[in-house]
């Protein structure tokens, strides 16, 4: 197991305005507890990605940030294989760049990097709130975030959901949220995403390092749990009772 | 026969010509304001708004026609502007919204309530629209824009696209040239004073608003690497606690803390001189009469402690109270929530780092005290979580200390009440 990670954050001046720094800082601490040091690199807009950083972190941004953003990621040739070959998360805005393609406030269509076998189209109204999501095919725990989008995710063949919609707008198909393909994890979640499920920050730090020894965070448990007893219908005790349970 | 009427008292002021059924729906607004600040508590001011507006739906352009009225909007410092304009003006004739009521009720209450022919109101940002069109303001003043309460905006560009489309024949805006997104919309007024006041929040200013170039910002100078837009050459600009303008260098003296305040106070006095031709040392001198704002900067003895009341509720204002607080080592109470007015979503408290808490005492409370109290921990800083009142978090600390209070607005609202009640 290395005993060293390197986590980019892809272009903060630009894809980091729902706290996606929280993103980089929980992969950060959660490595940490477990002896594995960790750096985080930024990457400016008009620099390349770095070839060997072991895992990478596209966040959400407006409409006009996004569309640099492209510009910048298409124009860099290796960032398709550069965030092909390593684990990346890939948040709201991020999920969008690593489609084939997204549309933007006109209704002008743009060229993603094409990572993801994922169309974004425009929802009717921008979505906003609380969501839970069963994920899909992962041995993790229930997902909770936060959405704020006015992005779909239309998902074709070589593309599975991230998770089960149960709560929220996600993917706006009213069934999914999010997208992993590859070693992309792709969602429409902020909160920030890998603070409220640490399970998620795991996934991507063993899929860098190999196993991790198990860590307990109070506070982070107690904060899911608040979450989801907001927002997961399962939980609400009107509902249980009227359901039997 | 003609009668001649005796002429109401008020006729030749600013009310001159107010029909009945706009005076009825002041006399039941103003009514309503007293019964809800007495039964309710708070300044009534919003009841009173909405039941004037209810009851006459023309009301505040009525009310508003024929005074002198400065509109003051921004994502931080506006309650602040205002009240430091109130004090530059020098006068007893100047009406204001002063309790931070800044939306539509907010202001239509405030116009039920004054006389003054001279009105200050600040205004939410996403309120200004509404209310250049009831109002039809002589100046506009525009302090910045960033990322707050994006559950509600949404997004700061489109903020901006929604003033400069309203400022589009707007008479005069007195705008700080630091900020690329109130310059992009500022532009389209028919005159600009600009003021440099200098910024440190630059995360909102990277891409151009005008053209979706490159923007690039550091502490004193931006522009767009793509098109035209850049820092216009301010009129008047601070440098330290000195006021630059045209042939005068006058030192702010403020009681109130920060570089912000210094700020707020820059476009304050700009405002008093542009808006009504005070002369600037004079609207400077006054301005340490400010000794709080709606309850902000506030010291209190409150069970045996020395509170200072500080309200933060966005990364930006984060950011400068953080440099406040550095200033000293006292324990801090942190209150948290995320209910409308905050913006639901509490996911921007990452985007600023709180890691100079570490080493402070630091006690967290508020209905998402938990989404806080996660976020230092990635940072470092030990935090206790103290459910309940203000009261009972003060008690877990030794008396006699001075202690910071900082929460953002609802939270913030509930420690003022609390203390103000004892």
């Amino acid at each position: 197991m290395p005993d060293d990670l390197t986590v980019v954050h892809v272009y903060p001046e630009l894809l980091g305005t729902y706290g996606d720094r929280g993103n980089l800082l929980a992969l950060v601490h959660r490595a940490e507890a477990r002896g594995l040091r960790c750096r985080v690199v930024e990457v400016a807009v008009d620099a390349a990605l770095p070839r060997l950083a072991d895992v990478y972190v596209v966040g959400g941004g407006e409409d006009s940030a996004q569309l640099l953003a492209a510009r910048a990621l298409l124009a860099d040739r290796q960032a398709p294989v550069v965030l092909g070959a390593h684990p990346t998360l890939a948040v709201c805005a991020g999920l969008q760049l690593l489609a084939r393609s997204f549309e933007d406030g006109q209704g002008r269509v743009h060229r993603g990097l094409g990572l993801l076998d994922v169309t974004c189209g425009r929802l009717p109204e921008r979505a906003v709130g609380e969501v839970v999501s069963e994920p899909a095919g992962l041995d993790l725990p229930t997902l909770t975030g936060y959405e704020n989008h006015s992005g779909t995710a239309e998902l074709h063949d070589g593309a599975e959901p991230l998770g089960r919609l149960v709560a929220g707008t996600g993917n706006g198909d009213g069934r999914s949220e999010g997208v992993q393909q590859g070693h992309v994890l792709a969602t429409y979640l902020h909160g920030p995403v890998l603070v409220r499920n640490p399970a998620l920050a795991d996934l991507l730090l063993t899929r860098a390092a190999g196993p991790l020894a198990p860590y307990d965070d109070p506070d982070v448990d107690r904060l899911r749990a608040e979450r989801l007893d907001a927002a997961d219908p399962r939980r609400h005790p009107t509902l249980r009772n009227l359901l039997g349970g | 026969m003609a009668v001649t009427r005796p002429a109401h008292p008020r006729e030749h002021g600013p009310l001159a010509g107010v029909g009945g059924r706009v005076r009825l729906a002041r006399y039941a607004a103003r009514l309503s304001t007293v019964v809800s600040r007495t039964v309710r508590g708070g300044s009534g001011t919003v009841i009173g708004g909405r039941v004037l507006q209810a009851a006459a739906p023309a009301a505040v352009s009525t009310l508003a026609a024929g005074r002198h009225t400065t509109l003051v909007t921004g994502t931080n410092g506006k309650t602040s502007i205002a009240a430091l304009t109130v004090a530059a003006l020098g006068s007893a004739d100047v009406g204001s919204n002063r309790d931070g009521a800044n939306t539509g009720a907010g202001i239509a209450g405030t116009l039920a309530t004054t006389d003054a022919s001279r009105l200050v109101l600040e205004t939410d940002e996403g309120w200004l629209a509404w209310a250049v069109r009831e109002t039809r303001p002589e100046l506009v003043v525009l302090a910045n824009l960033s990322r707050d309460q994006l559950s509600r905006h949404h997004e700061v560009g489109a903020l901006a696209a929604g003033w400069r489309s309203v400022l589009a024949g707007a008479p005069t805006v007195v705008a700080n040239a630091d900020d690329p997104a109130v310059v992009w919309a500022a532009l389209s007024a028919r005159a600009q004073v600009w003021v440099g006041v200098g910024s440190r929040w630059h995360d909102d200013s990277q891409v151009c608003p005008s053209c979706g170039g490159r923007c690039l910002a550091d502490a004193s100078d931006w522009r767009c690497t793509s098109c035209h837009l850049r820092r216009p050459e301010p009129t008047w600009w601070l440098a330290d606690d000195v006021l630059h303008g045209p042939g005068v260098r006058i030192p702010l003296r403020l009681d109130l803390p920060g570089h912000f305040n210094r700020a707020n106070a820059a476009l304050a006095v700009v405002a008093a001189v542009t808006g009504a031709g005070v002369a600037p040392e004079d609207a400077a001198a006054r301005l340490g009469e400010v000794r709080s704002v709606a309850g902000r900067y506030e010291r209190v003895h409150y069970r045996g402690h020395d509170l200072r009341l500080l309200l933060a509720k966005n990364p930006a204002g984060w950011l400068e109270l953080l440099d406040v607080l550095a200033s000293d080592s006292r324990p801090v109470v942190l209150l948290f929530n995320a209910d409308g007015v905050d913006g639901r979503d509490p996911s921007w408290l990452y985007d600023v780092s709180f890691a100079s808490l570490r080493g402070r005492r630091v006690l967290v409370q508020g209905r998402r005290a938990t989404d806080l109290l996660v976020r230092l921990e990635l940072d470092g800083v030990e935090a206790l979580h103290v459910p309940g009142s203000l009261a009972e978090a003060v008690w877990r600390l030794p008396a006699g200390h001075e202690v910071d209070v900082v929460g953002n607005y609802t939270a913030f609202q509930r420690a003022l009440r609390e203390v103000r009640r004892a």
